[in-house]
């Protein structure tokens, strides 16, 4: 089966539509941000006060050692974790929690949905729904949180796909489509909802080795094409090429944090030396 | 060998064996809706947040498993009257008494079997339906649901056929369902194998009748393109395996 596609303009007005189009950029500083952040399990504090900030159009690439918390890390910024304290910022706006005369409180799980639904998530095990079809993927978020028609969901979810080289495995469930073109659908499902910051949890270390290549292209082109993006991942020729900054974590805070030149030639902290020989 | 099949074609076709059969099926149908309902909502309290309520959820499940369906039964149309003056009411009725006694009863097997089905549902599918905005009822009935309704087919069948015949039990409790109604004309005539064989044949009827039924909707929870002959010797598999 060869569907190697032609990637290309992933993130065109003409595929998102109006919304696209209305999103205009805010004026903050960063899209994203993450400021002081500490979240704890029981008592193994995973995150020990984690701040940084993405620039639009910018790609922070995250390395650490395992069990570090970047996946935690993630999970807090799209808010499916709450953080037990600090910030995180869209666009310069606090989410996840609500100030009610001058207290904060966590939002309920339906308001927090809403901003979600502005932040996309790609998951280490692609986690597509095993009960739809590669369109049908694509199209659950535009009908069931963006409220669209089921036509004109499928006509952007179609688009989406083409242009990740999925046009032909519309009809596919899941069981039937490899792990490179799950992690392409699951990434196309994310894209559709037009969302400001794209977080990706090590989209590659599921798969075989040969399937590798197929996703990080389409992340490339995404990259190229200016979405802001925050990627854990342990391909250090993939952040080498792409990323603005490198982001080091370690036992849940960032021990390093800089331009990729600097972070692989010349490393401030011991630790990411020896990470970085480690990997290597 | 003393067998009149004219004895045993005459008890197929009476009409009373007939409104047997109807109370038999009604009865199971309305029991099992009950149950999956009560089933699904106690499942999902096992898994509250809120211990007490957790509790209380593993509390009913111990119960109405531990103790005998007939002890049940009979509780719930001779307790709940010497309990509470109200239900000596003509309005409750055997088939009322039988759809409470059978439904909590069924609850607390369906209640396991939800749990094993969310239990068997990956952690990510929730966490990417959240990452999409998907509101928690969404979440449920968009992605949870479909996978819990697959997992849950094959045993709750097993379930279905299990209610079938122990809605026999209500003959104790003078419900005139297949078994009461079998009981009344043997008692008259003294056919024993006629009338008995008869019964036996309705039961197999309607059970095969559900067990195509059944098929049927699983074929619909095959997610390929193409469902291969595999799919369907599983299926068929599932079903002798529903049988025993
Ligand atoms: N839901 C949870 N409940 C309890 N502990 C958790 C939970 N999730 C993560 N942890 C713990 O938090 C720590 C960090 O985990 P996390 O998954 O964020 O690390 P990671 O850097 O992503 O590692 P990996 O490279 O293996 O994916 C680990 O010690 C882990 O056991
Ligand atoms: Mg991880």
């Amino acid at each position: 089966m060869t569907d190697q596609p032609p990637i290309g303009h992933l993130l065109d007005a003409d595929v998102l539509g109006e919304a696209a189009a209305s999103s205009k950029p805010g004026t903050a500083e960063y899209v994203l941000e993450a400021v002081d952040i500490h979240k704890r399990y029981g008592r193994n504090e995973v995150l020990r006060g984690v701040s940084f900030g993405v620039h639009r159009g910018d790609v922070k690439a995250v390395l650490g050692p395992s069990g570090s918390g970047k996946s935690t890390m993630l999970r807090c910024l799209a808010l499916l974790e709450p953080v037990d304290a600090g910030e995180v910022r869209l666009e310069g706006r606090r989410i996840g929690v609500r100030e009610t005369s001058g207290r904060l409180a966590a939002l309920p799980e339906r308001v927090l949905a809403k901003e979600r639904s502005e932040i996309g998530m790609v998951f280490q095990r692609f986690n597509l729904f095993p009960h739809l079809t590669a369109l049908g993927n694509v199209m659950i978020g535009l009908t069931e949180v963006r409220g669209k028609s089921k036509g004109e969901a499928r006509e952007i979810a179609q688009t989406m796909l083409a242009r990740v080289g999925l046009a032909q495995r519309a009809s596919s469930y899941v069981s039937e489509l490899s792990g490179g073109q799950q992690q392409r659908v699951a990434i196309a499902r994310a894209l559709v909802m037009n969302p400001k910051v794209m977080l990706f949890d090590e989209p590659t270390s599921a798969l075989d080795p040969e399937l590798v290549g197929e996703v990080l292209a389409v992340m490339e082109e995404l990259a190229r094409e200016g979405m802001t993006m925050v990627v854990v991942t342990h391909e250090i020729g993939f952040a080498k090429r792409v990323a603005d900054r490198v982001i080091m974590i370690d036992a849940g805070a960032i021990i390093e944090d800089a331009p990729p030149d600097q972070f692989f030639g010349n490393p401030q902290q011991e630790r990411t030396r020896k990470f970085l020989d480690a990997v290597q | 060998m003393d067998f009149k099949p004219s004895v045993f074609f005459e008890a197929l076709t009476s009409p009373a064996f007939i409104d047997g059969v109807k109370v038999t099926i009604t009865l199971t149908v309305v029991a099992m809706a009950f149950g999956l309902a009560l089933g699904l909502l106690i499942a999902i309290l096992r898994s509250s947040p809120w211990a007490p309520v957790r509790t209380a959820a593993w509390a009913y499940i111990w119960i109405f498993r531990a103790i005998p369906t007939l002890v049940q039964l009979l509780f719930v149309w001779d307790g709940l009257p010497q309990l509470f003056p109200t239900f000596r009411g003509d309005w409750f009725s055997a088939f009322l008494a039988a759809s409470i006694a059978l439904s909590m009863n069924e609850a607390a097997y369906a209640a396991e079997v939800f749990r094993g089905g969310l239990l068997s549902i990956d952690e990510g599918q929730r966490l990417a339906a959240r990452a999409l905005g998907m509101s928690p009822a969404r979440v449920f009935s968009k992605v949870i649901a479909p996978q819990l309704i697959r997992v849950t087919i094959p045993p709750l069948s097993n379930d279905f056929i299990t209610m079938l015949k122990i809605t026999s039990l209500a003959s104790i409790i003078s419900l005139q369902e297949l078994l009461a109604r079998t009981q009344t004309l043997v008692a008259s005539t003294f056919r024993f194998v006629e009338y008995y064989s008869a019964a036996a044949l309705y039961y197999l009827v309607v059970v095969s009748i559900f067990m195509i039924i059944q098929a049927q909707i699983e074929r619909r929870f095959v997610w390929m393109s193409r469902p291969s002959a595999g799919m369907s010797a599983i299926g068929r598999v599932r079903q002798f395996a529903a049988l025993r």
